[in-house]
């Protein structure tokens, strides 16, 4: 699958978004014009256990479902994945192509072994470390924004979706008031919804994180 | 000079290829949904479990936003699939939803359905079975139901789910079938994806269900004795009730064949061919199809031919079809989610030289089919049919 396929796996603890940054970013790149193709993997929904979800983009049509095997671009919302094994994909990084890109959520390096660095090399991979939720709780109040965050981050990046169809995506999701999520996302939906009293407040913080994440993504250097 | 209205004329031809359509990004699951919303149902019942759990909450916000005029969730699910035999016997349009185990624990009741020549519409969100537990998609489920007399449908997209869903209650209603469909996704892999589907936009929604018109009476419970098992030929022991048993069993297959004609009017041919003059032929169900279509891209980079059967109706089994697009394949490579290989034995069942079967890859317990195991056994049956 060499054509302009772009496939994202994304691995994190539930509560943190991972399904919801997944779903903004497919909804944006069919507002770009894109074929798109999301999905969430999770066990019995539990908050902080390994949650992992897909997105694939493309200009031509997509078949291919389920979890993503061979990524392009890899996104770990929390150093756990990585330390404490949470992850369905052991390693992390099994299956990345060349040249790919992880973006790692931690304002410190993650410590890899020599084994690790070496595959890195050896594939080319780019990697940066980005202060997700550090930047969420500066900007918006609440780590519960890492994942917008993050989504912010991916775009600053990768460059794989316009910014303009990234906000209009995390406008509908936040503003819509017919999205139906899933018991315990509309739980975390409401929780977060409280911090603000209105929706416009909400999207207005959402709209400060990516801006921030995108300014601060071009600061970072691959540590490879 | 009256204009005639499409609609009343034909309404489930003008909803599945004339009414007008958008593209919406949504889940499979939100695909039912769309499909209930347009359906008229009198009544739909629910019981919870993943990854089936989210299509029948969407369905009770129909009944909140007043698309579905009663609703509401049983004990469990062999309780569920018996109100709604009630529901369907009494003259309802009748719309559920299960999977995996809950398959398992309604179990009884699905033959009844048939039986009962009920025209239930059933959504399977596949799973697998315990034990160990999973709630990670796999076809297992369908292995057991294949002899359950139900129509059986495989979507392979959430398109599929829409559509099929729709017909599905037409199919089932018509006066020569009038036997419950079973409408099968795969869970997660297509439930729980986003992607893009053609939704009907225009103000248009199926006939109500008339239960005058059916081959079979309805309950009229003011009019005792209700009778709530039709002919209980458990009664008698006598050479009567052993015929008739046995002829209502072939009555119930012969409705599932009689429905093979319905089907394909709304719904095309049973299965679908591409590039049947292929040497190696893919036959695939599900989302099994779908990975087989990336298989087959990658095939062709290399320069290997292979065509490909998708099997939308797996009850009635497409018999004469699938016998007659596969009789020049040299290799059939049947891929599937599930670890019985059901698929697999249908078409070695029906098949004359079935040694030219690879039916492989399975993947069971919830992983997903990466295309590019699947062009390694398309590989591996090339070479073994060259040398």
């Amino acid at each position: 699958m060499k054509d302009s396929r772009i496939f994202i796996r994304m691995s994190g603890l539930g509560g943190q978004g991972v399904v919801t940054a997944a779903h903004i970013i497919g909804v944006a790149a069919v507002k770009d014009a894109k074929y798109a193709l999301v999905n969430p993997f999770f066990g019995a929904e539990k908050r902080l256990a390994p949650t992992e979800s897909y997105v694939r983009i493309s200009s031509e049509k997509i078949y291919d479902r389920g979890e993503v095997n061979y990524p392009d671009v890899i996104m770990i919302f929390h150093p756990h994945v990585i330390t404490m094994g949470k992850s369905y994909t052991m390693p992390f990084y099994q299956g990345i192509r060349e040249n790919g890109t992880i973006i790692i959520n931690s304002d410190e390096a993650v410590a890899f072994s020599d084994e690790d660095i070496a595959a890195f090399k050896k594939k080319r991979l780019s990697l940066y470390f980005v202060p997700a939720t550090k930047t969420a709780m500066s900007i918006s109040g609440t780590a519960l924004a890492t994942n917008i965050v993050m989504v912010g981050m991916f775009v600053g990046i990768t460059k794989t979706i316009a910014e303009e169809s990234l906000r209009e995506s995390i406008a509908e999701r936040f503003g819509a008031k017919k999205f139906v999520a899933s018991g315990s996302t509309a739980a975390l939906d409401d929780a977060i919804k409280k911090k603000y009293a209105k929706i416009e407040q909400l999207l207005e913080s959402n709209f400060k994180a990516v801006s921030e994440a995108i300014k601060l993504s071009s600061a970072i250097k691959s540590v490879i | 000079m009256s204009k005639k209205n499409p609609l009343t004329e034909k309404p489930l031809d003008y909803m599945l290829f004339k009414a007008k359509r958008e593209k919406q990004f949504i889940t499979g699951s939100e695909a039912v949904r769309e499909a209930v919303r347009r359906a008229n149902i009198d009544i739909a019942i629910s019981y919870p479990i993943t990854p089936q759990s989210e299509t029948m909450h969407l369905v009770g916000d129909l009944f909140a936003e007043g698309y579905v005029p009663e609703y509401f969730r049983g004990e469990n699910e062999f309780a569920v699939m018996s109100q709604v035999a009630g529901a369907a016997m009494a003259g309802a349009r009748v719309f559920t939803a299960t999977c995996g185990p809950g398959t398992m624990r309604a179990f009884e009741v699905f033959p009844m359905w048939s039986g009962s020549r009920l025209p239930v519409v059933c959504s399977f969100m596949t799973r697998g079975i315990n034990a160990p537990l999973t709630i990670q998609p796999d076809t297992i489920e369908m292995a057991f139901l294949l002899e359950t007399g139900m129509i059986m449908l495989h979507c392979e997209t959430a398109r599929d789910i829409y559509d099929f869903n729709l017909a599905a209650f037409i199919i089932a209603e018509e006066k020569d079938v009038h036997i419950p469909v079973g409408v099968f996704m795969d869970g997660f892999f297509v439930t729980h994806t986003r992607e893009l589907v053609d939704i009907i936009t225009e103000d248009v929604c199926l006939p109500k269900y008339n239960p005058q018109a059916a081959p079979v009476p309805t309950i009229d419970m003011e009019t005792p004795p209700a009778r709530l098992m039709r002919d209980p030929f458990v009664m008698k022991s006598n050479f009567v009730s052993y015929v008739a048993h046995a002829s209502w069993q072939q009555e119930v297959r012969a409705a599932a064949a009689r429905s093979k004609k319905h089907i394909k009017k709304y719904l095309g041919e049973l299965i679908e061919i591409e590039n049947p003059a292929a040497p190696t032929i893919i036959v695939a169900s599900g989302t099994a199809v779908s990975q087989a279509r990336e298989a087959i891209k990658l095939a062709k980079e290399e320069n290997i031919d292979v065509g490909l059967i998708k099997v939308k109706v797996v009850r009635p089994f497409p018999k004469d079809e699938i016998v007659a697009a596969l009789s020049k394949a040299k290799k059939i490579i049947i891929p599937e989610f599930n670890i019985a290989g059901w698929l697999a034995k249908e078409v070695a069942a029906v098949l004359p030289d079935n040694g030219r079967i690879v039916a492989t890859p399975r993947v069971y317990g919830g992983m997903t089919m990466p295309p590019e195991i699947l062009l390694e056994d398309i590989k591996q049956a090339v070479r073994k049919q060259t040398q």
